[in-house]
């Protein structure tokens, strides 16, 4: 399902990745960022994900922590041990709000790191600059 | 055969090797050079053990009675096994408290009382008598034996000759004699008699080599073969039994007193507590002696049953006494200087059984019987008493000597050897309880010791002395076939018409019996003194005594340092006592001169180095003469006992309060370790509650901001998004509601309503309520009832919950079609609730941790709205507040059954 509303068009599209098991949390994100006119797909864990990204490797991903199977965690790592990744962006969506998850996950090579519940226009936001740079 | 100038010159030639020895070894110890300072000299001393009647006297008895003259040495070799343990404690106490005989032992352990002293002299004298007697008898009848044979018949009987004229006499004489030139040379009678030791060990190792010389010659020279012995002996009927043990209760029973009073012997006769305990140089020693005593028993009995066999089939018919068989056998023969070897080997035998006995006894004599005396002799109070000491110990030896010599003429003829010698072992047996239980058992008291000897010697004098009074003609024979005024029950032998037993058995028999009863009871009923209490912590605690109680200031009286020294004086001599004050004065870095009033240390020490030469009772007695007021005794002792007692008691509280404080910080270690565990569950559940919530609100917040950003949605995705947002709102709502009960049943604030309700109405009200998401979700749900009610006592509600939050469950992990049975059977006193689904089953390893709070099973095929992890851990606490248990049976695939078990009654929670 491709959005693109307001005419918002590229010759290529930015590829999003969204990796959550809220299904509902995934639905949100979907209908936002597709409004914002990115190419839009997901995954419900980290294997999933992982599966998905070596099939085509998104420019970005949103990504929770707390997932079965394979955790947020462990995917950021597995991503930033890849080199041809190395210029994907993470960013750590997650309800996990304590300073000590926060620097794992950027020790662990995330870009940005937001809490739940967010503010949807402060997260397109952030995305759309960190794309842009 | 041999001249009596050949035998007189050796006899006395040998003697003077002896003295030899004796002097040489006290010089030796004079000049800090021990030559007994090890445990073969030690060993060979404790063989003093074996006296004339074990020389002559063992074959004696085994030509009569076979290997009966074996308990004898049985006993011996089976406490030398223990002997590590037993007598190294007595060694240490007596060498701590300076114990200067087995008499001064037991009045020191029953409260330094003079009467057990005496009375032990007493006994001791009475039982050693008869012992003394056999040793004068069996050198003098050798030394006739030896000087007239083969004119045996000649050998005199002493009733037929005058005493002037009897060997035994001189014997006697020459002995006393002896012995007083070797012993009673110092005063103090805990110094070591190294002389003496030496030339006792000397004489152990002659008699072992005299005996064994007439061994090998009778089994090796006289038969060819050790064999032939016994098969000539075997040929002649009356001689096979020699070789065999009679079986029947009387000789069980006399192979068994006979080996515990030769235990009791070995320790207790005077001459083995000497050279076992006083003359001890190094407690190390025990440890050697432990086996080679039992070797040196073993050595001197090798060649007993043949040398009688020998003697029995060549005397064969005549009358020569089986006592003298070792001399007689060579004589036979012609091997003059082997008999005359055989003579010393017993003339050994004996000089070193009388020498110790003596020498023991004196002191026990002088210091437990004659110095109590003297000391309440007014006209005596100032006199130097040190020379009057040794000459009352020399007298005694000289006295003890011609009483053992009258036994020997008056009564002694009557009995064999072996007789005379149990007749002893029987008297120093009464030693055995008071001392065993004494050493080892703080309640043995005073009394009941005192009490346990006198009944105990009482009846060994009725049972053993009196009959031998009878035998000898002194009394009516009668007194034993009839008994005492013609009671039956008081015969000597037979006391209370017990006829089992032999007379030594009989004896040992009623006398320990009686004595231990006594002791044992009188203990238990009555009360101890101080000073018992005192001295019996002493000794039965020798080896865990502090230093404080080891020197412990029994004295807190005050004294004159110039009194107590003139003590000193009077009993040592002046050249003992300056020696003694100079030793003291180094030790202590002192100056006594300049000293007026006496600490308690120093009165200790002057009462210890008095114990050494009267014994601990009478310097006692001595002591209490100087120290002001007469009674400084009880009070004091009292007071120092208190003062102990009371360090003693105040050590026992430090202990208790330290170990009760270590108990506490345990408590608190333990109880902070769990406070920390407490808070990190506190922590990590506001964390997971706080992640809980922040999922929905994530839904929400995000939804409702969409659909404010875009006004213009159109209508179907607008209701997607709303429905959404209605389901996310009511999540969140059973979330806090579920959470709130959750800490509610926690902490315990929980209002529990317990009634009689029925469960199948619970039931059938449970499924009612979930029958709406059973609708939307098109599940089959089926029951199987009971008919009938089934009344439990329960929170209606609460089980309720449980009820709906299994099937709920159940119904949303189903699979397609989804179809849950619930059923309920009654169990008596127990019901059991089953919800059974048919769902994909919970893996074995998540079976128990479902029921943890905050944990989910994720469902990743269906994708449905996880629950909050807070349903089963909430039923598993309600059904646990009921006294009841939940889990879950599945196999993976096919399908779950949560199982509840209630009991029906509640006791009150």
């Amino acid at each position: 399902m491709i959005f693109s509303k307001r005419g918002y068009s590229r010759v290529e599209r930015n590829k999003i990745l969204i990796i959550d098991d809220e299904p509902q949390i995934v639905r949100a994100l979907e209908l936002l960022m597709q409004r914002e006119g990115f190419e839009v797909r997901s995954a419900s864990d980290g294997i999933e994900a992982l599966s998905s990204i070596e099939d085509a490797a998104p420019d970005l991903i949103l990504l929770d922590l707390m997932m079965p199977r394979m955790d947020g965690f462990e995917l950021c790592q597995k991503i930033r041990s890849n080199p041809a990744w190395k210029n994907m962006i993470i960013v750590i969506l997650t309800a996990k709000g304590r300073d000590i998850e926060r620097e794992k996950g950027m020790a662990l090579g995330a870009d940005h790191y937001v809490t739940k519940p967010f503010s949807t226009r402060e997260v397109v936001q952030l995305i759309k600059s960190a794309l842009e740079h | 055969m041999l001249s009596e100038w050949v035998i007189l010159v050796t006899s006395f030639g040998y003697l003077g090797i002896l003295f030899g020895i004796a002097y040489l070894g006290d010089k030796r110890a004079d000049a800090g050079n021990s030559i007994i300072s090890n445990p073969y000299i030690y060993a060979l001393s404790i063989a003093v053990y074996c006296t004339t009647w074990t020389f002559y006297g063992s074959v004696g008895r085994a030509a009569v009675s076979g290997v009966g003259f074996l308990p004898i040495y049985l006993g011996p070799t089976l406490i030398a096994a223990v002997w590590w343990f037993l007598l190294r404690k007595i060694i240490r106490i007596s060498k701590t408290f300076r114990i200067t005989s087995i008499a001064d032992f037991l009045a020191s352990r029953f409260g330094k009382s003079a009467f057990i002293g005496g009375l032990v002299t007493v006994i001791a004298i009475a039982g050693i008598i008869p012992y003394i007697s056999l040793q004068l008898k069996a050198v003098s009848s050798t030394f006739n034996v030896l000087h007239l044979y083969p004119a045996l018949e000649r050998v005199p009987k002493s009733v037929e000759i005058t005493i002037w004229s009897d060997t035994a006499l001189y014997v006697a004489i020459i002995m006393a004699l002896f012995s007083i030139l070797f012993g009673t040379r110092h005063i103090d009678a805990t110094e070591r008699h190294e002389g003496m030791v030496a030339a006792i060990a000397f004489e152990s190792l002659v008699k072992l080599l005299a005996f064994l010389a007439v061994g090998f010659y009778v089994v090796f020279v006289l038969f060819e073969k050790p064999g032939d012995i016994f098969s000539l002996a075997a040929d002649s009927a009356p001689m096979s039994m020699l070789t065999h043990m009679k079986t029947s209760l009387e000789s069980y029973s006399s192979w068994f007193v006979l080996t515990l009073i030769s235990v009791f012997a070995v320790m207790f006769l005077p001459r083995q507590f000497q050279v076992l305990v006083v003359e001890n140089v190094n407690e190390e020693h025990v440890k050697k002696a432990s086996w080679l005593f039992p070797l040196y028993l073993f050595a001197i009995n090798l060649f007993v049953v043949p040398i009688a066999l020998a003697g029995k089939i060549t005397f064969f018919g005549s009358s020569v006494d089986a006592d003298i068989f070792v001399l007689t056998l060579p004589l036979t023969y012609g091997e003059k200087f082997l008999a005359l070897f055989v003579y010393i080997g017993g003339l050994s035998a004996a000089t070193g059984m009388v020498i110790v006995e003596t020498i023991a006894l004196s002191t026990m004599v002088s210091n437990d019987l004659v110095v109590p005396v003297l000391l309440r002799i007014k006209a005596l109070q100032h006199e130097n008493l040190s020379s009057l000491l040794l000459n009352t110990r020399r007298l005694s030896i000289l006295l003890v000597l011609l009483l053992g010599y009258l036994y020997f003429r008056f009564i002694g003829e009557a009995y064999a050897l072996v007789s005379i010698g149990l007749i002893s072992f029987a008297a120093v047996a009464q030693f055995a309880p008071p001392f065993l239980l004494g050493l080892f058992w703080k309640g043995a008291s005073r009394r009941g010791a005192a009490w346990g000897l006198s009944i105990g010697f009482a009846i060994w004098m009725y049972t053993l002395i009196f009959p031998s009074l009878a035998i000898a003609g002194w009394i009516p024979i009668s007194f034993i076939d009839e008994g005492l005024f013609g009671i039956p029950a008081l015969r000597p032998y037979h006391l209370f018409n017990i006829e089992v037993f032999d007379p030594i058995t009989h004896s040992v028999v009623w006398s320990l019996l009686a004595n231990t009863g006594i002791l044992v009871i009188m203990s238990l009923t009555g009360q101890q003194s101080v000073q018992e209490k005192i001295q019996a912590k002493l000794f039965v605690d020798v080896f865990k005594q502090s230093p404080m109680l080891r020197g412990s200031p029994v004295w807190g009286g005050t004294a004159r340092v110039s009194d107590l020294t003139g003590l000193l004086v009077r009993l040592l001599g002046q050249e003992n006592c300056n020696r003694a004050l100079e030793r003291y004065e180094r030790r202590h870095g002192i100056s006594l001169s300049s000293i007026k009033e006496a600490d308690a240390g120093f009165v200790e020490f002057v009462e210890r180095e008095l114990s050494g030469a009267i014994g601990a009772a009478s310097a006692r007695v001595m002591i209490s003469t100087v120290v002001e007021g007469e009674d400084v005794s009880i009070d004091t002792l009292m007071r120092v006992l208190d003062e102990t007692s009371q360090v003693i008691e105040y050590s026992h509280r430090l202990e208790e309060k330290s170990r009760e404080l270590e108990t506490a910080t345990q408590e608190l270690k333990r109880t902070n370790e769990r406070l920390k565990e407490l808070d990190r569950l506190k922590d990590e559940f506001i964390s997971t509650v706080s992640h809980e919530l922040r999922t929905p609100l994530t839904s929400i917040r995000a939804f409702s901001e969409i659909l404010c950003d875009d006004i213009d949605m159109d209508r179907e995705k607008r209701r997607e998004l709303l429905n959404i947002l209605v389901t996310e709102t009511e999540r969140l709502t059973r979330l806090v509601n579920e959470i709130l009960d959750f800490t509610k049943l926690e902490s315990g604030t929980y209002s529990w309503a317990f009634e009689e309700v029925d469960l199948v109405k619970v039931i059938r009200e449970s499924l009612r309520s979930s029958g709406q998401l059973a609708q939307s979700t098109s599940a089959q749900v089926s029951e199987q009832l009971p008919r009938k009610a089934v009344m439990i006592v329960a929170d209606r509600d609460r089980i309720m919950q449980v009820i709906i939050n299994l099937v709920t469950n159940a119904i949303k992990y189903s699979g397609e079609n989804p179809k849950v049975e619930i059923r309920l059977h009654d169990e008596g006193p127990h019901v059991r609730i089953e919800v059974a689904d048919n769902g994909p089953g919970i893996p074995h390893e998540e079976q128990e941790r479902i029921f943890e709070k905050f944990h989910q099973i994720t469902d990743r095929r269906t994708g449905k709205p996880h629950g909050t992890g807070l349903g089963l851990s909430i039923c598993k606490r309600i059904v646990e507040y009921h006294r009841g248990r939940i889990f879950v049976q599945s196999s993976p695939g096919h399908g779950a059954t949560f199982i509840v078990i209630l009991p029906k009654k509640q006791v009150a929670p």
